[in-house]
């Protein structure tokens, strides 16, 4: 344990961890993978999942060598997908290998692993999704690939210069100048423990959102706001058949049902708290600060983490969520709007994902003072005469 | 001149025959629709493809209710309900659906179980015909149907109302095929009139069924004439 930890907080292996070519590469992964996923949520907004019957050959062609001729209607959403997950499956395992033979941080080289185990993953459950025809795993489909962009994300900022060379910063910390607090402060704690929380919150409402773009049934609810012009609609068998009998949609025809207006509704739900939540964190980002927002004593030339942006780092982490989720629930209420257009409700998916990498990051750079903490903590330990004289050799033992 | 004989089985037989045919009779009926129903919309879609604009002078638009000036309603399948087993499907020669300027015809299509369904493509553009049954025993199929390619040949051994057709490569289009377990159906056309023929004498329920409007009965007795029933559907 400790010398993973110190495998990670050693100055100069964490110099030596940053490499700007790698940090780009994932950089530029990223960047492909939420062009992917912005691809699938048009695949799923045209309803264009099935357009080509078979997987992994296009209309019997081999995926690479279809005809330009057939990249027309939904099938261009989906063979461009196809595609464009076949260059991003390349360019993870171009990754994994990377970090397996050039990060000397042992953790790192298993999260390449997981990250290539996880986009072989995604495509077998978009081949099976077609072949078995299981709209289920559409939705299963959906939901791995935002977990998949996140660790994506989360790579980019291990490899990056920022947490590379940060690290000294935060070992190094003691307090917070504005506050005081330190990273065992229970401000700080409480902080860190909404922020994870309303991470997995997003990631539910994203399930939610899978859940309900799969049923291929358009909007179960029309207007917003209002829900059927009132607070709660009647889903009552009389109202449902009612509202399948007054709906005329083009491309959506399968009839709506109670559970769908219900599952609706508790996305618009989720969707306030979330905001609130989000608001939250913001107002204690600004009120507690992150720990040892004092520039620390690091070595020359490196940067001071919090300063490197000119400002704390998670107020400015704090204010990006909260608007992403403000835009978020825009983009929801012009959803319905709009009657589901296809732009409207793929963006809707992409700024969805956008908010939950950022919890992510947000987490990962929470949990990474902790540990920080918890080293310091077992220095100050190691230095306490308490310490030294219930079993110096035992505190020695340890350090080995 | 010879005096003609007559075996006295053959009239007893044809006897019988002449008394069988009599008595088989048609429900016909006339279904009509109170209200106004929700106005179609323009198929938007379809004229930003290319390949499906090409085959149309102005946008087409959906036809959920297909209703006449006195509120005559087509597309309504009218059914003996609970008949089963009765399937002349086998033997029965295909029903037809077609893929025409991107769109299916017809769109409402009623069938045998066991009867085949011939799938043709018309147009100069690749569909896929996707079905997707909702019941146990009918098989879910999605094939890839080039321009000019064979047609492709369904049957499905269950009865099922309204089982839906689409193309993914083109979300707009659909169909609707019920699977009737008997011989006994026919869809009201656009003088909302129906007839089910040669119904055998007997009571029967007779189910009236509209993808938007829902499902209505009427019991009726066939006797040795023609028996009337009508429906009225209401939009609420």
């Amino acid at each position: 344990m400790g010398r993973r930890l110190d495998a990670d907080f050693d100055m100069n292996a964490n110099a030596q961890n940053y490499n700007p070519w790698l940090y780009r590469f994932v950089v530029v992964t990223a960047a492909a993978t939420f062009l992917l996923l912005g691809l699938g949520g048009l695949v799923t907004s045209h309803e264009a999942g099935m357009s080509v019957p078979d997987w992994p050959t296009s209309y019997g062609y081999n995926m690479f060598a279809l005809p330009i001729k057939f990249w027309k209607g939904g099938a261009f959403f989906e063979h461009t997908h196809r595609l464009l997950a076949s260059a991003v499956g390349l360019m993870t395992t171009m990754l994994a290998v990377w970090l397996w033979f050039r990060d000397s941080r042992k953790w790192m080289r298993w999260l390449g692993v997981l990250a290539f185990v996880l986009v072989a993953l995604q495509g077998v459950l978009g081949g099976l999704r077609v072949t078995l025809h299981m709209d289920q795993l559409g939705i299963v489909h959906g939901a791995l690939a935002q977990l998949f962009f996140v660790l994506i994300c989360a790579l980019a900022l291990f490899t990056s210069r920022w947490w590379n060379i940060s690290v000294a910063a935060v070992c190094d910390r003691r307090a917070n100048s504005v506050t005081g607090a330190t990273v065992t402060d229970r401000r700080y704690k409480t902080l860190r423990g909404l922020v994870l929380f309303t991470t997995i919150l997003i990631f539910v409402q994203l399930i939610l959102g899978a859940t309900m773009r799969h049923q291929h049934a358009g909007l179960a609810i029309p207007d917003f706001p209002a829900a059927y012009k009132a607070l709660w609609p009647d889903t009552s068998a009389a109202a449902v058949a009612r509202y399948n009998a007054d709906r005329i949609e083009v491309i959506s025809e399968n009839p709506i049902t109670a559970f769908q207006i219900v599952l609706q509704m508790v996305h618009r739900i989720v969707a306030a708290v979330i905001l609130v939540l989000v608001a939250v964190c913001a107002w204690r980002a600004w009120v507690v600060g992150a720990p040892g927002t004092a520039p620390a004593r690091i070595g020359d030339g490196l940067k001071n983490a919090e300063t490197v942006l000119g400002a704390p780092v998670y107020r400015r982490i704090s204010l990006f969520w909260l608007v992403l989720i403000a835009g978020q629930i825009a983009l929801g209420a012009w959803t319905v709007w709009s009657n589901k257009a296809a732009d409207v409700a793929t963006a809707h998916v992409l700024v969805g994902a956008l908010s939950l990498a950022t919890g992510a990051l947000w987490c990962a750079i929470a949990f990474r003072e902790s540990v920080a903490a918890f080293q310091d903590r077992r220095t100050e330990d190691r230095r306490s005469p308490d310490v030294a004289a219930l079993g110096a050799h035992t505190a020695l033992a340890a350090n080995k | 001149m010879k005096k003609m004989k007559f075996s006295p089985a053959i009239l007893l037989i044809a006897m019988l025959a002449s008394a069988t045919t009599a008595q088989a009779a048609d429900i016909i009926g006339t279904i009509t629709l109170k209200g106004a129903p929700p106005a179609e919309i323009p198929i938007t879609p379809l004229m930003d493809n290319p390949d499906c604009a090409a085959m149309h002078k102005t946008t087409p638009t959906t036809h959920f209710y297909v209703v006449g000036p006195k509120g005559e309603l087509a597309d309504v399948v009218v059914s003996l309900k609970g008949v089963t087993g009765k399937s002349t499907g086998a033997s029965a020669p295909p029903a037809v659906l077609d893929q025409k300027g991107c769109l299916y015809e017809p769109q409402i299509l009623a069938i045998q179980t066991g009867q085949k369904l011939v799938v043709k493509n018309s147009d100069q553009c690749i569909h896929n015909v996707h079905c997707t049954p909702a019941v146990a025993g009918n098989e879910e199929h999605n094939d890839a149907q080039m321009a000019g390619g064979a047609d492709l040949t369904y049957t499905f051994p269950q009865p099922e109302m309204f089982l839906k057709f689409k193309c993914d490569v083109h979300p707009w289009m659909f169909a609707w095929v019920s699977v009737i377990d008997s011989p006994y159906y026919c869809i009201s056309d656009t003088a909302g009139k129906f007839v089910i023929k040669n119904v055998p004498p007997g009571k029967y329920t007779v189910a009236a069924d509209h993808r938007k409007l829902g499902s209505q009965t009427q019991d009726v007795e066939v006797k040795d004439s023609d028996a009337t029933v009508n429906f009225t559907f209401e939009v609420k």
